[in-house]
Formats: C-alpha cells, structure tokens, sequence
C-alpha cells in the first residue's frame, strides 16, 4: 500500500491549479471519448439509428455541453504544450507561470472563435 | 536501460544494484510512458483541432453531421486514417492519463487492482469496436432509404 503523501513545494498558487486543471480536463475527455466511440458505432446499426442519436447532440441543451467540453479539450491541448516546454526548455520552469497566462489568453481566442459558430449553428436552426 | 559500468575511479559509488524491486525491469517503461504522453499530445492536437475544425465548425457545423456525412468521410482512407490514429492515440494516451490518476488516489490494492481491470476493458472495447468501425463500415446499405445515404451510393 502507498504511504500518504508528504508535504511538497508545489501546493497553491497558478502551478497547482493548472495541474488541477489538466487533470480534471483529461478525465473528463476521457469517459466522453467512450461514449463518443459507441454512438458514431451506430453507423454499423443502419443510417436510422446514427442519425436519431446524432440528432440529439444537436439540442440546445447537449450544444452548451458540448462548447463547454471543446472549451476543456482546447485548454487540455494548450496546457499540454505548456507541460512538455517546462519539461523540455531550459527556460521552461522560469516561465511556467507567464506560459500558464498564455494559454488561458490562447484558450479565450480560440474560444471567441468557436463559440459564435457553434452557438448560431445550435441555437439558429 | 542496460549500462556498463566503467571500471577505474568511478566504480565504488556507482556499484551496481544488488536486488531488483519487485515489478522493476530491465527496460524502463515508465519513462516510456512519460515520453508517450508528450509525443501523443502533440499528434493529438494536430488531430483532434482538424477533426474539430472539420466537423463543427466548417460548413453548417454539427447541423450537418449525419450518416450521409460519415459515409463521405471515410469513403476517403485519408480521413479512415486520421480517424484510426486519433483513436489510438487519444484511447492510450487518454488510457494511460487515468492509469496514474487511479495510482494517486486509490489507496487500496484491491481497488487499484479492481479499477485497473475496468480501465483495460473499456481500453480494449473502445478500441477493438472503434477499429472495427472503421474498416467495416458500409456506406451504401442494402435497402436503406437512399435520402439518408451519400450521395455517391447507387441508390441514391
Ligand atoms: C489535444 C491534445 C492533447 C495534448 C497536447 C495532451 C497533453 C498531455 C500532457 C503533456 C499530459 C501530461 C502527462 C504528465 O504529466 O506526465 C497529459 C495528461 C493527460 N491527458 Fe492529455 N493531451 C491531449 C489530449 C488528451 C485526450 C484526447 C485525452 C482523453 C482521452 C487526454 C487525457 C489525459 C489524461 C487523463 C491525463 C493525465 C492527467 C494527470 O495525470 O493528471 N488527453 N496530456
């Protein structure tokens, strides 16, 4: 059995909230990937059956889902990159913190870009 | 990974271990791992961004997501392709995420051991049913109705 963690340097402030982050973002990415498998799996079913399933990722309700799931992949993907230049840069660790506030700016754009798109396509017709 | 130890002045502090851990191994997959989570992160977001610019936001976006839609994307091994990769990819990467999430904080070997068995049986059914799609898909059913269908198919 593992023993309990000790104390460590790396609790509070941007560091450990963007690991949270991340963290929390992959799992969630992860069960939606499962479901995401089976239900484009209903093509195999007959066009009917993909095209009544698909049809409900269409509604209001499940297109707010889905804005907020491509909001976490986007910020998952931006962070990641964040991760490997800590890990691989020599300078990475001096800036983590500068880095985190890129991404959350990258996140904010590319999200201005999406959310207009995806919103008029769900909510206009 | 396998190294020799170079004799002369170095040797006494760097001897060798005497006793391997359990579960410890020759080759060192946990650096694997490590390395493999970055690699897959970069390819992933080249695939999952073209998936996603495809899919929602070119054209009329998921208003036009149906059979038909599907069935014209993969008529193109272009696109069976980076489908297939984006699964593999995303499931052993996504698979090995929740490996060490599971490592934190299940503290019981039972329910590690427990949870780790659910985690590769979703693996290997998600992929398996994933992979099996893809190369078995039929865009042109016999005797469906031909206005569901892509366009390229006889019937329609
Ligand atoms: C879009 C591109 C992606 C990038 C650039 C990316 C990058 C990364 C990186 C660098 C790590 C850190 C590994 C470590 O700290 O050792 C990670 C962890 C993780 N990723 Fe991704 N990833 C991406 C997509 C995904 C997808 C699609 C999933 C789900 C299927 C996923 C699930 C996870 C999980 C569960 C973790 C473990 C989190 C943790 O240990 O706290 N990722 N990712």
């Amino acid at each position: 059995m593992p023993e309990k963690p000790a104390g460590t340097l790396y609790r509070g402030r941007e560091g450990m909230w963007s690991w949270v982050a991340h963290r929390v973002t992959g799992f969630l990415i992860f069960f939606f990937l499962l479901v995401h498998v089976l239900d484009t799996s209903l093509v195999r079913v007959s066009p009917e059956a993909y095209n009544v399933v698909i049809g409900s990722y269409k509604n209001p309700v499940m297109g707010l889902g889905e804005a907020g799931l491509v909001a976490a992949i986007v910020f998952h993907a931006f962070n990641g990159i964040r991760v490997m230049l800590v890990d691989f840069w020599s300078k990475g660790t001096r800036y983590q913190r500068l880095m985190l506030w890129v991404v959350v700016g990258l996140v904010v754009v590319t999200m201005a870009g999406f959310l207009p798109r995806h919103l008029a396509n769900v909510f206009g017709g | 990974m396998a190294t020799t130890i170079p004799a002369g002045p170095l040797a006494a502090p760097r001897s060798a271990r005497t006793t391997r851990s359990r579960g410890s191994s020759r080759t060192n997959m946990e650096m694997v791992a490590w390395l493999f989570m970055r690699l897959s992160g970069v390819l992933l977001l080249v695939l999952i961004f073209g998936h996603l610019f495809v899919n929602l936001v070119q054209g009329e976006g998921i208003n036009r997501i149906d059979f038909a839609f599907v069935g014209g994307k993969w008529a193109s091994p272009f696109w069976q392709f980076w489908d297939l990769a984006m699964l593999w990819l995303a499931m052993i990467h996504g698979t090995n995420g929740m490996r060490t999430i599971i490592n934190d904080y299940a503290e019981r070997d039972r329910t590690r051991l427990v949870l780790k068995v659910l985690l590769a049986a979703a693996f290997l059914l998600t992929v398996t049913l994933g992979t099996l799609v893809i190369f078995t898909f039929e865009p042109c059913p016999i005797g469906a109705p031909a206005d569901l269908l892509p366009s390229f198919c006889p019937a329609s």
